[in-house]
């Protein structure tokens, strides 16, 4: 068999406003637009790999959090509304997913061999999380592509951002050799924003991009610090300053997502390309893509 | 119609087990039999109301309350998926939820309803509703716990609760779903090994629950922090749904308090108590923290002109009263920009040999004017509702920021002259929080009666101080 391959790796956040923005038929509330740098961003992501071959998406959401290691779902469709318990007047929308059971089975069979937690979550009744869905759309929004999803285990919470980091990393590389075994094209991505401290109000018109900006001077400086070591290749360094990020930043790599996207991709030193940047609801937000299938030479 | 109140207080814990498999271990059994009880103890107080703080609701654009009057959907837990579904079909009061939302907002909190087809209602609602109110017969009311919220966004919240159940006669009970200590198992275990997770955890809660045993619920309330830090996971700011139920109660520390069941959930602490507004005869508390009335924190963070503009309308109609002005500077005088500005060409105080003479202080907040407690009455002149205690604080607050712009403190205070607009009504409220203020710092005092004040505040005071030395 042929050996599989992790095509690309993407960093790719999954605030409900960018597809509220959008207007897709499947979701319910309409949108004059907004967000605009980010959903262009989202545009040249996928510019970049419509001529790519694959044949699943493994995507990690911080917004499936489970307590008890780590979970993934293991039916091979999910249909239903999902409705975003903080944000529901922008996002109420009917989704309908494919899962690669096969390939779901395989990291979650390497998980439990290498020691980790996890479960395979086969209840029917299950709503998938809006960050699975909204990064889902964004990413590919004719949905022809089966996904893995996995969930986010809060061991940062229990623990700290170092054991998080230790458990994250063992998962990326049993993700990754069981894409390699699998025979498969795949592309990897972790849904998650970099800093994240929310605005607590709502302007009037949510999508009024004149009252959008980052919360702080210095969650700024983190996220720039961070976009930095995605385009100079230093993702070995985002892994070492996790800690120092992800508690000044309150930054959502606390659900472990950046670390095992790294992890994936054997923590790469060729460049990132930057897709966009920009805020939403004062939080930082990034889409960067490692593109892997380029630099197969580093993984000789 | 008789002025509402809480008839009863309950915690419950939040995870499904003691829906779906209670029988898989005594312990959830025996959590389950004490949900029981306390449904059948709801039904004997003849409650109107239901009133849940969720814990595992959280929110972000401040609080969020469910007005769906009949939510229906199934619920999976995240991590429980295993044990099944709970399918719910919801009777919510809408009425009060919007009316719950309106006196938030009176009262400085950001909140909104939330009525959405499919709106997932969170796993701790969804237990405390199906084992409470299994025939939906009460109609209920669900609030979020908002992530960033402290004590004063939680107890105000409380407050404003409070305000509509007064108002509407209610008979209401509060309930918070929630964990005592929150750290599970990471690993699946066998049911009947069961425990709570460390012998730490189940010492801390065996303490809370001793407290709220004997009724003591504000002095759980003021540890609040402590056992955050002790025995929580740090996910979330603070314990706080101790003190959104000890502000739903007054904070009373001499509730009649009794522990139905406490029992492991997955490791966590979970127990079904039952505070009974029956004075128990307990001892008074320690009450160190402010009793806050008006929440004034920052989060107006977009700061939207129209935001401004829709305050200052709710809470002070400026608009329609005296222009402001800025504090004259002659010599001697002492200005603050911490003090609200002017009604006229004055300062706010003048140093005169060993002594400051303060111009008329009211309530009026620096910055954005408004009056904390209420205007007492609208632009029309049409009366409002308003707080007398919280005006009369908010005198306090601002008579200490003008002499400690003047280098001195409210220690200095030597006599007092307070003008009230209605005597009948506000005496006594103003009275009490005088005793708990200067009061204490001993000044002499005479209270007049007048008609009215330049601006919709109740209270005013002219003070004579002290003047700090100087070298």
């Amino acid at each position: 068999m042929t050996q599989g391959e992790i095509v690309a790796g993407c960093l790719a956040p999954h605030p409900p406003h960018l597809v509220y923005a959008e207007n897709p038929p499947q979701n319910e509330p309409v949108a004059e637009g907004g967000w605009e740098q980010l959903r262009w961003g989202y545009e040249r992501l996928r510019d970049s790999l419509k001529d790519v071959e694959y044949d699943a998406i493994v995507l990690l959401s911080p917004h499936w959090q489970t307590y008890v290691g780590t979970h993934f779902l293991g039916l091979p469709n999910f249909k239903s509304l999902s409705v975003d318990p903080v944000f529901p007047n922008l996002f109420r929308y009917h989704y309908d997913l494919n899962i690669d059971v096969d390939l779901t089975s395989k990291i979650h069979d390497k998980a439990a061999k290498a020691g980790l937690t996890v479960k395979m979550m086969e209840n029917p009744d299950f709503r998938v999380d809006y960050g699975t869905i909204t990064t889902g759309h964004m990413f590919n929004p004719a949905w022809d592509k089966p996904l893995v999803v996995i969930s986010s285990n809060r061991s940062r919470d229990y623990y700290s951002v170092e054991v998080m980091q230790e458990m994250m990393i063992e998962l990326g590389k049993v993700t990754r050799e069981a894409i390699l075994e699998s025979g498969k094209k795949v592309v990897v991505i972790a849904s998650n924003s970099l800093s994240h401290r929310h605005f607590t109000t709502e302007s009037a018109i949510p999508e009024d991009m004149s009252k959008e900006h980052i919360t702080s001077h210095a969650m700024h400086l983190w996220d720039m610090r961070m976009i930095n070591y995605f385009r100079t290749g230093q993702a070995q360094r985002i892994l070492d300053e996790m800690p120092e990020f992800t508690e000044q930043a309150i930054a959502e790599s606390d659900g472990g997502g950046l670390s095992w996207l790294l992890s994936t991709l054997d923590t790469p030193s060729y460049p990132a390309t930057l897709h966009g940047y920009g805020t939403i609801i004062g939080t930082g937000n990034a889409i960067v893509e490692w593109p892997e299938r380029d630099h197969k030479e580093a993984k000789q | 119609m008789t002025e509402g109140s809480i008839v009863g207080s309950f915690i419950v814990p939040v995870h499904p087990h003691t829906v779906l498999a209670p029988e898989q271990n005594e312990g959830w059994q025996r959590l389950r039999d004490a949900f029981d009880e306390a449904a059948q103890r709801i039904k004997d107080a003849d409650a109107d109301l239901l009133i849940i703080y969720s814990t595992t609701w959280p929110s972000i654009i401040g609080h969020q309350i469910q007005a769906d009057p009949n939510p229906e959907w199934v619920m999976v837990d995240n991590d429980f998926h295993d044990l099944g579904s709970i399918p719910y079909s919801f009777n919510i009061d809408a009425d009060f939820a919007h009316a719950w939302n309106v006196a938030n907002e009176k009262r400085g909190l950001k909140s909104r309803t939330v009525n959405y087809t499919g709106f997932p209602i969170d796993v701790g609602s969804v237990v405390a509703l199906k084992l409470l109110n299994p025939d939906n017969a009460i109609p209920a009311v669900i609030v979020s716990s908002n992530v960033y919220a402290n004590r004063s966004e939680t107890t105000v919240l409380a407050k404003s609760c409070l305000d509509v159940i007064k108002a509407t006669g209610r008979k209401a009970v509060a309930i918070t779903a929630m964990s005592l200590s929150n750290r599970m198992f990471t690993a699946p275990i066998d049911p009947k090994d069961d425990r709570i997770h460390s012998l730490k955890d189940d010492e801390w809660n065996r303490k809370i629950l001793e407290f709220l045993g004997e009724g003591r619920l504000e002095d759980v309330g003021q540890l609040s922090r402590t056992i955050h830090q002790q025995i929580r996971v740090q996910k979330v700011v603070a314990f706080k749904p101790m003190w959104w139920l000890s502000g739903m109660n007054d904070n009373r520390n001499n509730l009649s308090g009794e522990v139905l069941a406490y029992e492991a959930i997955h490791g966590a602490g979970g127990a079904v108590v039952h505070l009974d507004p029956t004075p128990s005869g307990a001892g008074d508390k320690e009450y160190d923290e402010d009793d806050v009335e008006f929440f004034s924190g920052e989060r107006n963070v977009l700061d939207a002109e129209e935001e401004h503009e829709l305050i200052e309308d709710s809470v002070a109609p400026t608009s329609s009263g005296p222009e402001l002005w800025e504090p004259t500077t002659g010599e001697h005088s002492v200005n603050s920009e911490a003090a609200p500005k002017p009604v006229g060409m004055y300062p706010h105080a003048r140093k005169v040999g060993d002594l400051l003479y303060l111009s008329g202080v009211g309530p009026r907040q620096p910055g954005t004017n408004a009056i904390p407690g209420g205007p007492i009455c609208d632009e029309n002149g049409q009366a409002l509702d308003y707080d007398i205690k919280a005006q009369t604080k908010a005198v306090v607050d601002n008579i200490t920021r003008i002499l400690e712009e003047a280098g001195g403190s409210i220690e200095d205070v030597l006599d007092v002259t307070s003008f009230l607009v209605d005597m009948d009504r506000d005496f006594s409220g103003y009275n009490e929080v005088w005793a708990e203020t200067l009061g204490k710092v001993g000044p002499t005092r005479t209270t007049l009666a007048i008609r009215a004040l330049p601006t919709p505040i109740a209270v005013e005071m002219k003070v004579i101080a002290r003047a700090p030395t100087t070298e």
